[in-house]
Parts: structure tokens; sequence; C-alpha cells
């Protein structure tokens, strides 16, 4: 896993962010916190919603460069919608991944965009993918990203178990993130999360005062 | 494309090309020991809030050229269809040239598709625009109007980054004016103290800052028409 901290050379609006996505049982879970800034010291918005949905079970989470990302999830958008009406089915977790990955590589010169992808699809199931900055595509049972995830993977490594339940993996990825917006301070906000399972997807909001405390006087 | 917006149709993916073209031509000016003249900025106040009944845009009408303002009545909002206003901060011919071909690009589609434009996508295609020039344009726009499926605002930033919002402000007022705006702000305000509202964000612009100034415009778009108060207030220092 890559460590992002390009975020203070990003022009324009970064969204300097922790991000993670992680597989539990019979589906996945994907989240971010809510703070997009510019230079580093000024919040551009403290509501920004970073898990932007490419297909109908299939979301993925950017960090990075605001524009860029938004950039390459629209193409994505649009390619995987296109996929899905040659083949006729909801393309696969895989492919909307991989179509980020030829985005992200291609123009690996001019984007400063990473993202976690993840969904459901009929073939594998629940996935969690990993795009970084340079293009690279790594299939993972949970991954966290952005500038914030610096000061958590002690924790996920320690904490993670496989095959959660729901309940277990929602309280997981909501401490993860309170730690991590706790000591970034270009990530903050609100916590968003969407729950993908065969059923659909279903978008969870954790608003900051709901947010778990850890010593917080 | 089916149903053919532009008269000139990007190709698919992206194009980097003014990217390499705008390093060369960097490269040449200092060679030449040349300096490129600086752009007329509006050094400005704007601020949008979407109310009940449709959205309020505000802005200064102070445009600067350095130190002296070269412009007393500028007009920073913009038509870009009959149900859909942009305001521009920034450089004033980006905001103005974006603007105005966004118009343009909308009523041939209007003409196509028998269709009015939507304020989404509006802003798609502002977003496409400015990312493709990576930077190179300066236009902060603020993007608000009224279409069958709603209410909406939008800010655009010279990037290609976009937000949807219920108010904002940009500019270089727009420290104070957000101040304003986060005080007064209420979901699903009434359309006089949404024109309130923004009057006062805009006029914490030019009060505490120095690029923006002169009077105040509004522009008011509801489902039944369009309001555009040009002035709005008048500032209070104007030659008498």
């Amino acid at each position: 896993m890559e460590r992002h901290t390009t975020d203070s050379r990003v022009k324009g609006v970064s969204t300097g962010t922790t991000i993670l996505a992680v597989k539990f049982r019979g589906g996945v879970l994907i989240g971010s916190d809510s703070r997009a800034s510019i230079g580093g010291s000024y919040v551009a918005s403290r509501v920004i919603n970073k898990l932007i949905q490419v297909h109908d079970r299939i979301f993925c989470c950017i960090a990075g460069s605001l524009a860029d990302a938004q950039a390459v999830t629209r193409a994505a958008k649009f390619q995987l919608s296109f996929h899905s009406v040659q083949m006729d089915s909801p393309p696969l977790v895989k492919a909307a991944a991989s179509v980020l990955r030829e985005l992200c590589y291609s123009n690996k010169e001019e984007l400063q965009a990473g993202f976690i992808t993840a969904g459901w699809d009929k073939k594998k199931g629940p996935q969690v993918y990993t795009v970084s900055l340079g293009g690279m595509l790594l299939s993972l049972p949970f991954t966290i990203g952005g500038s914030g995830s610096t000061y958590i993977y002690g924790y996920v490594d320690a904490k993670y178990k496989a095959d959660m339940s729901r309940e277990e993996c929602l309280q997981f990825a909501t401490n993860a993130l309170a730690l991590a917006m706790g000591r970034d301070n270009v990530s903050g906000g609100i916590i968003h999360l969407v729950v993908i399972t065969e059923e659909g997807a279903e978008h969870i909001v954790i608003p900051g005062d709901k947010l778990p405390k850890f010593h917080d006087q | 494309m089916a149903l053919s917006y532009t008269v000139e149709s990007p190709s698919p993916g992206f194009n980097f090309e003014n990217s390499t073209r705008n390093v060369v031509f960097e490269a040449l000016l200092n060679e030449g020991k040349s300096k490129a003249p600086s752009p007329l900025k509006t050094g400005t106040t704007i601020a949008g809030v979407v109310c009940k009944d449709g959205v309020v845009l505000g802005a200064d009408t102070r445009a600067t050229s350095s130190e002296v303002v070269a412009d007393k009545m500028c007009a920073k909002i913009h038509h870009i269809a009959p149900n859909i206003y942009c305001c521009g901060a920034g450089t004033a011919a980006d905001t103005k040239q974006m603007t105005d071909l966004l118009a343009s690009n909308l009523s041939i589609f209007t003409m196509n598709s028998g269709r009015n434009p939507r304020v989404v996508m509006a802003m798609q295609i502002l977003q496409d625009m400015l990312f493709r020039y990576r930077g190179q344009i300066g236009a902060n726009l603020i993007l608000g109007g009224v279409d069958c499926t709603g209410n909406h605002l939008y800010t655009v930033g010279p990037y290609g980054d976009m937000d949807k919002v219920q108010y904002l402000a940009m500019g270089s007022g727009d420290l104070a004016a957000m101040g304003i705006l986060e005080d007064g702000f209420k979901p699903s305000m009434e359309l006089e103290s949404a024109k309130k509202l923004v009057r006062d964000a805009i006029h914490s612009g030019i009060m505490s800052d120095l690029g923006s100034g002169n009077n105040i415009d509004i522009c008011v778009i509801t489902r039944q028409g369009v309001d555009y108060i040009r002035p709005y207030e008048e500032s209070a220092y104007k030659d008498k």
C-alpha cells in the first residue's frame, strides 16, 4: 500500500483525505471523511461526498486532486455504463477498477488522483481494489488510503478480522475513520459510509457530534 | 455523439495538448525576457443561495487592473440560459469567454433537442472545458438555476473540480461573505430573506476586501422567471 504524501503539491482543491474499504461477510463497506481543502489551510467544503457511484453496486472513493478525481470517475462511469450495455449485464468490480487503472496509468504525468474501488458482483461477490497514483491495481481484503491513512495503519492491522459481521465492520470502519480524522488536519467533517451487498447499496452518514470519541476531553 | 450540442465535438478520453503548448509558451516568454501582460482580474465577491422558490445570485461590480478600478459597473452575473445564470470570479476575460461559450452551446442544444437545458448539464460542460485546460483558464464560477428537477447551485473551479451546494461565496471577498452566509443561511428560506442574505454577504465582501466594491447586483431565478436587478443597491460612496 502506498502513502499519499503528495497532497500538499496538489494544485487547486485537494481531497487530502481518509478513505477506506473493508470486505465483510456478504458484502463490502466503503467509507470516507468529508473535507476538501485548498493549500492545506482553507477548507473548501466540509461536507463533500467522496464516495462516487460508478455503477449500481460499484462505488469508488477518491483521494488527491478533486478535479482530476472527478474527471476520471466521470469518464469511468461512462465507460462502465457503455460496457454494461454491450455485455447486457452489470460490470464486474474488477472491470471498474481496471477502467480507473487504465485512465490513471496512461495519464500518470498529468493526473494526481488515487482511488479505492469496492462493490459486489455475481461472479466473485464482494471485492475491494485499490488503484494508486501511478496506476497500480491491487486486490485486497481491506485497504486504507489518503493522507489520514498513515495514522491508522497500526489500528487497522491490529483490529481487522476476516469474515466480520456487518455491525462489527461498521464499528471497525467508523473507529478507524474517526481516529484518522482526529489526527490529520486535512481530514475531518462527517463520515460517509456505503454498505454494498447483493441487495443493493445503502448510504449511511455519521454526523460530527455522533463520532466515537477517544480520550477527547 | 447522437445529439451534438457543440460546433466542435471533443474526441473521447483526455486531451492534454494545451498543457504542452502552454509550457512551450512560458519557456519562450522567459527566453525573450519579456513579461506576459497581466490579466484583468475581477477581484470579486460573488455569492449564491438556494431558497424555497428558486436561486438567488449576487455579485459586486468592481473590476480591477492591479490597483486601478478598471470598470465600476462590471456585470459579473452572466446569462447562460433563460433559467440558468452564472457568476464569475477570477480573470475577467476567462469568465466571460467560458460563460459565452457555454451559453452558445446550450442554445444550440435547445434548438437541436427541443428541451430546456438542465443546470447539471451546464455544470458538466463547464467542468469538461475547464479540466481540459488544466487550470490555465482562471475561472471560478458559481452556476445557479431552476429546471424541471428543482433549484440547483453548483460551483466549478479553474481546475475542473465541482461541488453541489446550498450556499457559497467565491472571489477575493469570499471569506468575509462566507461568514455572513454561514451565520444566516437556513434551508428553504423565503425569497425576500434569501435576497437580503445575499445582499448582506456581498456587502460584507465589499467592506472587507479591497478588490470588491461599488454596487451590488442581484439575480433571482424562479420557476416563474428571472429578475436580474442591476444594480440592486448602489454604492454609498457614488459621486452625486
